[in-house]
């Protein structure tokens, strides 16, 4: 789901990164933030609600609303839409509020 | 603790350009952005600008925010930047504190400080608003044209204002399908330049239409919409269903502001502003001495506004504290001849209306 070619832009992307999502193997580049590499591998659903668990992906992008709450290396509650991706990074879907000891 | 003259918070159109006026003043100036590059909105605006020429009319956003960065270079000596930087709080004792890169607290106390935080975008109430797939128009935007990543194959977009219009065409660009533009209200809301662009591409625009439900088991699948009479009430037998993997809602944005209401400026809700914002001056300092607002932060508006009410507040803070240039009554005219252009048009006289209600004399 990468643009690839466009009218205006030109997208100079870094180097390439390997991260995990869940455990699995996945890529991104640097310079971009976790959601963005993660939408971009076709992955939507980011955590699970509080209470009703329904999932949950972002919606502002831009670090005003929290919809995008992922655990990042055992962090929980990191803002993944403004938190850059880092290579070796474990990022694991959030369930509920996230434990932090 | 650190000190300076003039603080500004956020560094979009109005924070850039507030730091510009109070450096070509004399002011040591601090500029606090949170985000990583500065710009603000302007980051992900790819298209020529609308407003007037001073203001840089027919350059694309993405384009202004260097050209007010290479201006904002000639004082270099006199102002610091620092991005990845929140500023959380803002204290009676004129204390501002803030977070560096999510993981270092510092306080400031500066004589003055201009809040230019910008505006975040609302959402909209429907059964399963909440699906992933549902997205802000901001978040496609900062998606597409700053990450290079489409936000799905076909999008249904929420709103036929200018953002809703704009971002539409950029997803066109991008290649994405766009299966139809809808809007409760009976007018389209944006420029009809924008707006027979996009029918000319052949995407429907659907007025007297809102959105009934979303559906979806993990992400959005489908939404179905209906018309709504003249008092927006959803019509019976009038649905129409779209199969999209996206949904963009731009029904507008609000002012961003919560740390004026903490340092416990005045805040007034005002509709023509698109809600809660500071009673202020003519020179736009709020009701608490030495806090001046700019931007949509003071009322949603336009960048081009934004810069303006900008350089204002700028000139005026560091006036305040001391650096008073020669010229300054001037160009303080100058400035307030600009807004009461930008602000000649119909938009422009709901604006007035609005600030009419919070500008103390
Ligand atoms: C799709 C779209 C198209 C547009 N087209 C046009 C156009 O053609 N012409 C036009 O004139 N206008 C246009 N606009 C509007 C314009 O972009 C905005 O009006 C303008 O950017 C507002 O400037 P600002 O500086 O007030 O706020 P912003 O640009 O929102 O900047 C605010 C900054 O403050 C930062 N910030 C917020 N809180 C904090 C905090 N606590 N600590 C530190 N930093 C913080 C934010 O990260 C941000 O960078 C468009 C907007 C959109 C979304
Ligand atoms: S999507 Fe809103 S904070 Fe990340």
């Amino acid at each position: 789901m990468r643009i690839e070619e466009h009218p205006i832009l030109d997208f100079k992307r870094g180097k390439k990164i390997k991260f995990t999502f869940n455990g699995q193997e996945a890529e991104g580049y640097e310079g971009e933030t976790i959601a963005a590499a993660l939408h971009a591998a076709g992955v939507k659903v980011l955590g699970k609600s509080l209470f009703l668990h329904r999932p949950r992906g972002f919606y502002c992008a831009i670090g005003n609303c929290s919809s995008c709450l992922m655990v990042v290396d055992g962090v929980p509650n990191v803002k993944t839409c403004v938190t850059d991706l880092q290579e070796g990074m474990e990022v694991e879907t959030q369930v509920g509020k996230g434990v932090i000891i | 603790m650190r000190e300076a003259d003039l603080v500004v918070v956020g560094g979009g159109p109005a924070g850039l350009c507030a730091a510009i006026s109070a450096a070509s003043s004399g002011a040591n100036v601090l500029v606090i952005e949170r985000n990583k590059k500065l710009g603000g909105q302007l980051v992900k605006q790819t298209h020529m600008f609308f407003g007037s020429e001073k203001q840089y009319a027919s350059t694309r956003g993405i384009d202004i925010t260097d050209i007010l960065l290479n201006e904002l270079k000639k004082y270099n000596n006199q102002v610091e930047i620092m991005t990845d930087t929140t500023v959380v709080g803002m204290f009676e004792d004129g204390v501002i504190t803030a977070l560096h890169k999510e993981d270092k607290y510092f306080k400031i106390k500066p004589k003055a400080t201009v809040i230019a935080t910008g505006a975040f975008e609302k959402s909209l109430a429907f059964p399963n608003n909440d699906l992933p797939g549902i997205y802000g128009a901001g978040a496609v935007q900062t998606l597409m044209n700053v990450y290079g990543v489409k936000p799905g194959d076909k999008v249904l977009m929420v709103g036929a204002g200018n953002i809703g219009l704009i971002v539409s065409y950029q997803l066109m660009q991008a290649g994405v399908e766009v299966v139809a533009i809808l809007d409760a209200a009976s007018k389209i809301g944006g420029y009809l330049v924008h707006a027979s662009k996009i029918r000319r591409m052949g995407v429907p625009i659907l007025t007297s239409h809102t959105v009934k439900e979303a559906i979806g088991k993990d992400c959005v699948e489908k939404v179905i919409v209906c018309k709504v009479d003249d008092k927006f009430k959803q019509i019976e037998g009038s649905e129409i269903e779209f199969d999209v993997d996206v949904m963009c809602v731009s029904v507008g944005l609000t002012p961003l502001n919560e740390l004026l209401a903490m340092r416990g400026c005045e805040m007034k809700y005002i509709p023509q502003l698109s809600g809660s914002v500071p009673v202020r001056d003519e020179n736009y300092e709020t009701t608490v001495e030495n806090v001046f607002a700019a931007g949509d932060a003071t009322g949603v508006e336009e960048a081009s506004a934004a810069m303006v009410e900008g350089y204002l507040a700028g000139i005026c803070a560091s006036a305040k504290i001391g650096y008073k240039p020669d010229n300054f009554e001037e160009r303080k005219q100058d400035y307030v001849k600009q807004l009461s252009d930008l602000r000649s048009g119909p938009v422009g006289q709901h604006i007035l209306s609005g600030i009419e209600q919070i500008v103390v004399k």
